[in-house]
């Protein structure tokens, strides 16, 4: 194995981050779907449903709020691995590709970019619901425990991302990965409601849902409330988050370009 | 010394030959042509060279190291510009130049030099803070040349440099082509199935057709190879002047045909005052004379027995096509 170059790894990074600074509309548009998600579905569901398994006094509000960093997590991470194929079409990924330059060290400069992005867009959503909607603020620990859950969902999906990517020649796919993939994900993420509630085909799904662990994760970071062990979301997202950064870092590997 | 050295190399693609045990050598300093229409393996002996593709069969050697073994040296040492546009639009043109300079490990130092330094080279400098997507299509090339440059490369790969570009602009890349061959001493290799631009561009041409050299030399060589000088002249008395000619012993032929006759000879610039001087001193008056070389076009189709635009049309070229269906397999 080739060592890894951490200038390639920090340029790569940097690209993504010039390009993700200047692209204002996507930032908004980023931040503007969850945002209405929270503001219009979650306060419109918290009004009109009882949700299953909260606990009495847990505002529906802070419940969904972790979910939905979770969604902005999912989708810019999604993003930031397809990306590649972005390249690949416009003919970039060649300028990268034919540089003396190992194959890991791409692999990890993207994936640096996205947790990055992915952080960003995150502490944006947070931020807006914490001052607007008075979602409930995280206290010192929980945030660390945030921070940890959101690097690891997001080096998941990026994987993951960079695993279609490899294997895709342009954007026709992208589409089916969306409505087969991305929206499955985040529906049975337990974003809008508990897991336990679930009838037994149905929780089975949400259980082979890595996103279901990270957004216990951030719940239990954020609001002290988690379906599971907070100890378990991490070991599973974990070895998730490996199993995918592999993934990626094969497939990638095996890209032909010319 | 050699720079790049190739024997037997081969390339199959699912069982069709692309490239068919070629071998030739590129001494340091040259600039050196890969001519022939599209599909005749051109662009995948390139892209070998560049390790981007691994050889079926033979060898490649790039400033001495097999590209089949040690890749990222081979890497460091060669500057390549695709056949199809490889630069990021949404970044400046001195963005793009950084993010190469990084992506080989230039110090800053180096790095702000180089890059002001080749932008100077292909007189990109007063745009080089401009978002890349306002550039026009002269100006992408002329960016992806000084991209090529800034390792500071032995070789740099021209694939199909001027492809798609009008005549001045093609002009102008010629020029720095040269110019930089000159400046930085570099050896270029490039593909074209343009033959005025082998001719203008190259010390030496390979002829390359179906994935096999054909023939390989000067341009000026390989031109006197397949045929003569002809010399086209319009007289008062063309009958007259064949009977003066007929003594000369340096020409190789002569037809009457229409209102002229045409002498088939070598070095007919240097015949020409002759042909004059004899033409006026019998008092046969001349209307009008034309030189028409052999081009690097006769000698593509002596060796083929078709012209390169023939050659394209005839063939809607299965192989390209072929390679075309597999790239959307595997991506």
């Amino acid at each position: 194995m080739k060592a890894i170059s951490f200038a390639a790894v920090y340029v790569i990074w940097l690209r993504e981050m010039k390009k993700f600074i200047r692209n204002k509309s996507r930032i908004i548009g980023n931040t503007a779907m969850p945002f209405f998600f929270l503001a219009f579905l979650g306060t419109g569901l918290r009004t009109s449903v009882n949700i299953a398994g909260l606990p009495a006094g847990l505002n529906y509000l802070d419940f969904l709020a972790p979910g939905i960093v979770g969604m902005v997590l999912l989708f810019s991470s999604m993003f930031a691995g397809i990306s590649v194929l972005w390249d690949k079409q416009f003919g970039f990924l060649k300028e990268i590709m034919v540089a003396p330059v190992s194959r890991v060290s791409i692999v990890l400069g993207r994936i640096v970019a996205g947790i990055t992005t992915g952080m960003i867009q995150a502490v944006l959503i947070l931020m807006i619901a914490v001052l607007f909607l008075g979602v409930h603020m995280p206290d010192i620990p929980g945030l660390f425990y945030l921070l940890a859950f959101i690097v690891l969902i997001s080096v998941s999906f990026v994987g993951l991302g960079i695993s279609f990517a490899s294997r895709m020649r342009d954007m026709h796919g992208f589409q089916l990965i969306m409505n087969f993939l991305i929206m499955p994900l985040f529906l049975l993420s337990g974003a809008f409601f508990t897991i336990t509630s679930l009838p037994g085909w149905l929780s089975a799904l949400a259980h082979i849902n890595p996103l279901m662990y990270g957004v216990d994760g951030l719940r239990t970071a954020l609001i002290g409330f988690g379906q599971l062990p907070i100890i378990i979301d991490f070991a599973v997202l974990l070895a998730f988050a490996v199993a995918m950064i592999s993934l990626g870092t094969y497939l990638f590997k095996k890209t032909e370009i010319y | 010394m050699n720079v790049i050295e190739i024997d037997k190399l081969t390339k199959d693609f699912n069982g069709l030959r692309a490239v068919d045990g070629i071998s030739f050598s590129v001494k340091e300093g040259e600039i050196f042509g890969l001519l022939g229409p599209n599909g005749a393996g051109k662009t995948t002996t390139i892209n070998m060279l560049a390790t981007m593709l691994m050889p079926t069969s033979g060898t490649a050697k790039v400033c001495g190291i097999d590209v089949r073994q040690d890749q990222d040296s081979v890497r460091r040492y060669i500057g390549i510009v695709f056949q199809d546009p490889a630069l990021d639009d949404q970044l400046t043109g001195e963005e793009n130049l950084d993010f190469h300079a990084r992506m080989y490990g230039m110090e800053s130092k180096i790095r702000k030099k180089r890059i002001d330094n080749v932008l100077e080279i292909v007189e990109l400098k007063d745009r080089a803070k401009d978002i890349v997507s306002k550039y026009s299509g002269g100006m992408r090339r002329r960016l992806e040349i000084a991209r090529g440059l800034m390792h500071y490369p032995k070789v740099l790969f021209l694939d199909e440099p001027t492809l798609g570009l009008d005549a001045q602009t093609r002009r102008v890349i010629w020029n720095y082509i040269l110019k930089l061959n000159k400046r930085e001493n570099i050896t270029i290799i490039l593909t074209t199935h343009y033959m005025e631009e082998a001719d203008y561009l190259c010390n030496r041409v390979a002829i390359i057709d179906h994935g096999k050299i054909l023939a390989i030399g000067m341009p000026s060589k390989l031109k006197k190879l397949v045929g003569e000088d002809m010399i086209s002249l319009s007289t008062y008395d063309n009958m007259k002047l064949k009977k003066v000619m007929a003594k000369m012993k340096w020409i190789r032929n002569m037809k009457l045909h229409d209102n002229f006759l045409d002498i088939y000879t070598e070095s007919g610039e240097k015949r020409i005052p002759i042909i004059i001087r004899e033409a006026e001193s019998n008092g046969i008056e001349v209307k009008s004379v034309n030189l028409r070389k052999p081009t690097l076009e006769d000698v593509f189709l002596h060796y083929t027995g078709k012209t390169i635009r023939e050659h394209e049309a005839s063939s809607p070229d299965r192989l390209r096509q072929h390679i075309r269906i597999r790239h959307r397999k595997t991506w």
